[in-house]
């Protein structure tokens, strides 16, 4: 038994890392590092580096196009990435619809949607939540009503990440109201620029732009954006799921989050001496660290295991409980390592263009992004959700 | 990166898990009764290098003896009773101390233990009062040692001295030494140890081991850490099993409590505290070759990670047992038992935050 990287993995690590250091745009790397919002132009160009050297595609076999890494070299990437502040890869399209698409779509829409993807030429965004149908995914009630060739969507969809720049949406629909409710469920494609299509932003508590409403009024959907058969949509979203949930740990994130925050309590000074030394602060940063140690560890557990062909399962639940409670404790602890520093708001520098002084943009930051990772423990399947999860298929409760 | 046991390992662990199911001594007044099988079985010679007479074991050996020990609750000290004195013994012996005091204890006819504890010093093996002096004949030693485990059945104790030259020395006291007075009692988590007294104790030349024992103490006390974190771990896996199958089977309210969310997700929480446990365990048990400021940071945050997790551990399991959980005819109140006193044993969470703390600097 050991915890190390073989020589290649290590050398993949150096590659990955002077990879970052060459082709990340500096103006993209300060923004990722003082927390600002990327623009949808930030994004691409950053995704266009990678699709450029083949590297956009983590998680794809070779055979669609991806660089057919195993789960350890795509968490070396994952962590080369965070430290290195580079944006993370839009996940709608590239993560999650795409490995829907190749394991349960028709030639024709793999060759027509994967190239699209890979080249960036398509902006996905998610259509499964719906205002009554949250944790409890399979009560949607969107409706998709056969007409010859077309179905006729009507509904809405929440939550929808980066919505205002997608032009395709992965959807779930009921197209069957008499089944069984999980039964009845199908997995559409649908063209954003479609008529009868609207998108409202959800501004949250953080002042941020990032969710949307989509509103679906007779959407007119061909039948061949249909992925699988009909009723089929249940097992896609089941499949995409535990593909979401793998890397939800964010531990790449975590590390580079503590980080931060050590480097912030050794400046900050408190009564004369750094914020660091006090011990109802640094007792919590230690707290901190054994908990990221230990994740390191289950995260290898869970990468070897893995590698080694088994599912990750249920064990990737606990990852994501114990990921999203570190990292929310984290954005807690460099809030408060602020102090009064942590209340001014500064939007138009956060989520815009504007200037701020050089010392406050370093912090301007932390405060709303506290309030953003309020977040992680409710997306991707809520913590709880995660737990019935664990309860039921890992301990048979 | 590989996690996975050798066919060596493999076999290891199916023998312990025989030999541990098929010795239950549970509610037995912790009788010694398996060091003989242990030394049959080669567990006695298993963590020590070969060429002092081991066979070579490393950390993940120990952690696959001591995770059986943890969920079968053995009793017999594995630890105090081999993994300290004879860490010891085998880095600083001469040729003729090995003969004479390390052959017999890896061959299981002898019995030793390691006195280390002291009160004024909690858990800090290194500020005691003990003293050795020097005379023309050899030594005398003077002070007292705190929860020395496996004292009273031991023939010869390992005892931690601090000489004039402010080095630390250790020093072989065979049980029966004049002005040797122990108080024995046994502890909450069903073990023996003792208090002991020493008055003038005089010891010939060669009862010294090695130079200055400072790092080799350190050394057995982590791998001493490491063997216990695997043991908890072994505990927290049975405790964590035993609840679950209570929850399972006890109906109330016309169904099984396992059908209960509240009751459902405090078991998830049990489990979440296991596998990151697991995972401090089998970090410390891999760092035990690193170099001691590395070994023991990740030794030190292994112990208070698991420390608390097997608190929350024991805490959980009785509440989830109601209150049969309470009683000592239940089963698992022997694991939560051993699951709190794990804490009390060579450094508690604080003493290992602190630790930790102390070496968290600023990126």
């Amino acid at each position: 038994m050991n915890l190390d990287f073989t020589p290649e993995e290590q050398a993949f690590r150096r590659e990955v890392r002077e990879f970052l250091a060459a082709e990340l745009p500096d103006d993209i790397r300060e923004r990722v590092r003082l927390g600002r919002r990327l623009s949808a132009d930030d994004h691409l160009r950053w995704q266009n580096v990678l699709s450029r050297r083949g590297w956009l595609a983590a998680g794809w076999p070779r055979e669609h196009g991806g660089p057919g890494w195993g789960p350890v070299e795509r968490h070396i990437f994952d962590e080369e990435s965070a430290s290195a502040h580079a944006p993370t890869v839009v996940p709608f399209g590239v993560s999650m619809v795409a490995p829907v698409i190749m394991k349960f779509g028709s030639e024709a829409q793999q060759r027509h949607y994967l190239p699209r993807i890979l080249a960036n030429q398509d902006w996905w965004c998610q259509g499964y939540s719906e205002p009554g149908a949250g944790s409890d995914l399979a009560s949607l009630r969107t409706r998709a009503v056969r007409d010859g060739d077309h179905y006729i969507v009507s509904g809405q969809k929440t939550w929808t990440t980066l919505g205002q720049y997608a032009n395709m949406m992965f959807c779930l629909v009921r197209t069957d109201p008499e089944a069984k409710k999980q039964a009845g469920i199908s997995f559409l494609l649908i063209d954003m620029q479609s008529p009868g299509i609207s998108v409202r932003p959800i501004v949250t508590l953080d002042g941020a732009h990032e969710v949307n409403e989509v509103f679906l009024d007779e959407v007119r959907v061909p039948v061949a954006n249909r992925i699988g058969e009909e009723g089929q949509g249940w097992t896609c979203a089941k499949f995409l799921l535990t593909h979401e949930r793998t890397g939800i740990a964010g531990l790449g994130h975590a590390k580079q989050a503590l980080r931060h925050l050590k480097t912030l309590a050794g400046q900050i000074r408190h009564r004369g001496r750094p914020l660091l030394e006090l011990p109802s602060f640094r007792q919590r940063m230690v707290k901190a660290e054994l908990e990221l140690m230990a994740l390191k560890v289950t995260h290898l557990r869970v990468l070897a295991s893995a590698r080694d062909g088994a599912v990750p399962g249920a064990v990737s639940s606990l990852l994501k409980v114990r990921g999203s409670e570190l990292r929310q404790e984290l954005s807690e602890l460099t809030r408060r390592a602020l102090g009064p520093e942590a209340l001014p708001f500064f939007p138009g520098f956060l989520y815009g263009d504007e200037a701020l002084e050089p010392e406050r943009a370093e912090y301007a930051a932390a405060g709303a992004q506290y309030l953003n990772r309020r977040k992680l423990s409710i997306y991707g399947g809520s913590n709880e959700i995660q737990k019935s999860i664990v309860a039921k298929t890992l301990l048979g409760m | 990166m590989d996690f996975s046991y050798s066919d060596e390992q493999r076999m290891l662990a199916d023998t312990l898990e025989r030999l541990v199911a098929d010795s239950d001594s549970v509610g037995d007044a912790a009788p010694i009764t398996l060091w003989h099988t242990f030394a049959e079985l080669g567990l006695l010679q298993l963590p020590f290098a070969e060429h002092v007479g081991g066979l070579g074991g490393d950390g993940i050996d120990v952690t696959i003896v001591m995770q059986a020990f943890g969920r079968g609750l053995v009793r017999e000290p594995y630890v105090a009773g081999l993994l300290l004195p004879g860490t010891l013994l085998a880095r600083l012996a001469n040729s003729a101390q090995r003969e004479r005091w390390l052959s017999p204890l890896l061959g299981g006819e002898y019995r030793m233990t390691l006195a280390w504890q002291e009160t004024a010093a909690r858990y800090d093996a290194h500020a005691i009062s003990t003293r050795a002096r020097r005379q023309a004949d050899g030594w005398v030693l003077d002070g007292s040692k705190q929860g020395v485990m496996a004292a009273a059945a031991a023939d010869a104790l390992v005892v931690t001295a601090r000489l004039d030259d402010g080095l630390l020395g250790a020093f072989l006291v065979p049980n029966d030494s004049r002005g040797l007075a122990r108080r024995d009692y046994t502890t909450l988590d069903d073990r023996t140890a003792s208090d002991i007294q020493l008055t003038g104790v005089l010891l010939p030349h060669d009862a010294r081991l090695g130079d200055d024992a400072s790092d080799t103490l350190d050394a057995a006390l982590a791998l001493g850490r490491a063997a216990l974190c695997a043991e908890a771990v072994g505990a927290m896996q049975a405790a964590c099993d035993q609840t679950l199958a209570y929850l399972k089977e006890r109906r109330q309210f016309g169904a099984p409590l396992a059908g209960f969310q509240v009751l459902q997700h405090r078991m998830v929480d049990m489990h979440l505290n296991l596998e990151q446990a697991r995972s401090m365990a089998i970090l410390a048990a891999t760092s035990l070759e690193r170099p001691a400021g590395e070994r023991d940071y990740r030794v030190s945050a292994a112990k208070a990670y698991c420390g608390e997790a097997a608190r929350f551990v024991a805490e959980q399991a009785i509440q989830l047992h109601g209150a049969m959980g309470m009683t000592e005819e239940c089963r698992i109140s022997h694991y939560a038992r051993q699951l709190i006193m794990f804490d009390h044993h060579l450094g508690d969470v604080d003493h290992h935050l602190e630790i930790v703390s102390e070496r968290l600097t600023a990126a």
